[in-house]
């Protein structure tokens, strides 16, 4: 493993088992997460994105296995650990997670004190007034007005952001080195999504975490990463810095999400929509999964998986697109579009 | 201009108190648009800020505790005679945010699509009923054997489509869509969005089509009003709203959007609103007036003068 490589998951297959039935839901996937980065995880819901992160934490579903491959933190592999014990010296202390619905990940009977305060006797070892001082000053680094008399309430006394910032606290609690954010803002309104994101990033920077978002939406994807992985059926079909896939996109699947975006559209006209549905991942993905989906796709996309051609030092993408051989397939309008209103500069 | 189009919908300070009478909550206050036949008309705002209750009224599911809506010049809220619920039940449909939730689980999609048609004609011939199911299926772009399979069979965006298909086949001409997109995944949003202009193209559908999401409301909607806190403080032309933003609260909004689009992004400046940067005075109290054709803002005096600055 390299030195600035924080966590690196090595050709790594889960599977599930669902009535008798074999679901491949991550198909050999290798991504390294750099120290200090912000990595954006980018797919359609069934993709897999979730289940990746998942597995870093030992939180997979009980009919959920590592059927391959290693997940490398601190040379220790993480895919071989068996044991809940083994687990909670990673989950949290090492790798901490923001869930998406704050309604829903804090426990409503319980004050939003006392729920910070179990993380940091658990995590920091403090005990009496000195935990309860840590646990108020959590509050305080998320940015909650009064502290103090916050401390003692209830999560239903909170506005959704400010659950938010609960969800946050906790997690930073635990000092971490990864913070996992899986959807942080879907729930929570345009204005408020800018705060937490704000935070997150002011705590980032702050703490020297690395950081691993997960979500569909493309607008947070601009704004927060540092690199991104685009995630389908499964599988990475591409990685690169945040401007080499926005402007300068190379697999198929990546143009058609960027296509689709309203924000792109032309008034009066058709959104691109992509046909069909992701492949069922109950069978064996033949060639590229996304090729029945794909109008201009190649014959040798429904045979054989394409494999990781450079585009640059940092940009890879799974096509055979990208083969010497392949002919010359241009992407479509909407992708030139944003390079000439966003990427002025950009080569 | 907007004299000669045919309103379609009036809400004329509409208000909606929740809560008890000693404790009233004011969801919303004092709301005034009009919907155009034909024409999409966007309502944003952030959760909490009365958009869905306003729907929900017009629908005659929240009841009025102020002011009045009308349909096609006939006023609908309070208490009206039978015929003129059922016909606000069958010219007025709904829907909804999440297709997860608002289907139901137990009923096969035949039922679901045609629940609408059993309560409005009670005598319809099986076989008439059967046809119209097939032709709403077809026309949110579903197979017509869809219609014996249960909702747990579909993937989101076709879950969306089966909601549709149920306030179509009432063959309805105005259409509260509540959020529609929000709990789809990014590639299919693009599919019902394109399904609902293609509809209203087809039918000359109205549509008021509530978001929380400013950039999606610009692609699809004519005229946008945006509330806050149950008040309208700017209504305008999409273009003209986003070009000439008058209101610190659409400002706000509008600086919040998140693009797809990393240069912007990191260039971007965030605008914070807070209620009380106004300094209203009982002097000068705020008033909600049209400062340009088919443009209103809510403002005092003082803040209204220089709004007509900015636009000259």
């Amino acid at each position: 493993m390299q030195d600035n490589v924080i966590l690196s998951f090595e050709d790594l297959d889960i599977r599930f088992t669902l009535r008798g039935q074999v679901l491949n839901a991550i198909r050999g996937i290798s991504l390294d997460v750099y120290r200090g980065e912000s990595l954006a995880i980018v797919g359609e819901s069934g993709s897999g994105k979730s289940v990746l992160t998942k597995s870093a934490m030992g939180l997979l579903d009980a009919n959920g296995s590592i059927a391959g491959g290693h997940i490398w933190y601190d040379d220790k592999d993480l895919a071989a650990f068996k044991t809940e014990k083994e687990w909670l010296t990673i989950r949290g202390r090492e790798i901490a997670m923001v869930m998406q619905d704050p309604m829903t990940s804090l426990n409503p009977l319980k004050t939003v004190g006392a729920q910070i305060l179990e993380a940091v006797q658990l995590h920091q070892g403090l005990r009496g007034p000195e935990a309860k001082a840590a646990a108020v000053q959590a509050l305080a680094d998320v940015g909650i007005p009064d502290p103090q008399a916050r401390y003692k309430q209830y999560p239903h006394e909170f506005s959704g952001g400010m659950r938010q910032r609960v969800v946050i606290a906790i997690a930073m609690a635990c000092r971490p080195k990864i913070l996992i954010c899986d959807e942080p803002t879907t729930a929570l309104d345009v204005t408020i999504q800018a705060q937490i994101l704000d935070l997150i990033r002011t705590l980032q920077k702050k703490l020297d975490l690395t950081t691993i978002y997960i979500t569909h939406d493309l607008g947070v994807v601009a704004n927060v990463a540092d690199r991104i992985a685009v995630m389908y059926a499964g599988d990475i079909v591409e990685v690169g810095s945040c401007d080499e896939v926005f402007y300068d996109p190379r697999h198929p699947y990546t143009w058609a999400l960027l296509s689709s975006l309203p924000q792109l559209g032309v008034k009066g006209e058709d959104l691109y929509s992509i046909q069909g549905t992701p492949p069922n991942l109950f069978y064996e993905v033949k060639g590229d999964a996304f090729a029945p989906r794909n109008p201009k796709a190649l014959k040798i996309d429904f045979v054989k998986r394409p494999p990781y051609f450079d585009v640059s030092p940092t940009h890879k993408a799974r096509t055979w697109l990208l083969d010497p051989r392949a002919p010359k397939v241009e992407p479509p309008e909407h992708v030139y579009k944003l390079r000439e209103r966003g990427g002025v500069g950009y080569v | 201009m907007s004299e000669t189009r045919e309103k379609l919908l009036e809400v004329q300070n509409l208000s909606v108190t929740f809560g008890s009478r000693r404790h009233p909550f004011k969801a919303v206050d004092g709301v005034s648009f009009d919907v155009y036949k034909g024409e999409t008309f966007g309502l944003v705002g952030e959760s909490g800020s009365g958009k869905t209750t306003i729907g929900r009224a017009i629908i005659r599911v929240n009841p009025v505790s102020g002011g009045v809506i009308k349909y096609a010049g006939e006023i609908i809220s309070g208490k009206v005679s039978r015929a003129t619920d059922k016909r606000v039940i069958r010219n007025i449909q709904m829907v909804f945010q999440d297709p997860m939730a608002s289907l139901n689980e137990r009923a096969k999609v035949d039922y679901i699509v045609s629940e609408g048609l059993y309560s409005i004609h009670r005598h319809m011939p099986e076989a008439e009923r059967k046809e119209r199911v097939a032709q709403a299926l077809r026309d949110v772009g579903l197979l017509p054997e869809f219609a014996s399979r249960f909702p747990h069979e579909f993937s989101g965006g076709q879950r969306q489509r089966i909601g549709i298909a149920r306030a179509l086949i009432m063959e309805p001409q105005f259409i509260v869509a509540d959020e529609p997109i929000s709990a789809l995944d990014v590639s299919i949003r693009a599919q019902v969005l394109n399904l609902m202009s293609r509809l209203q193209k087809e039918r000359g559908l109205a549509y008021l089509f509530i978001a929380h999401d400013l950039s999606v409301v610009r692609f699809i909607s004519d005229r946008i009003g945006v509330i806050y806190r149950g008040q309208l403080m700017e209504l305008a032309g999409s273009e003209q709203l986003f070009a000439h933003p008058l209101h610190p609260y659409t400002k706000a909004l509008l600086s919040a959007i998140p693009m797809p689009d990393p240069v912007r992004e990191r260039n971007k400046k965030l605008i914070v609103y807070d209620p009380d940067q106004h300094g209203y005075t009982p002097a000068d109290p705020p008033r909600w007036e049209e400062l340009e054709p088919g443009h209103f803002v809510r403002g005092s005096q003082r803040e209204l003068d220089a709004y007509r600055k900015i636009l000259l």
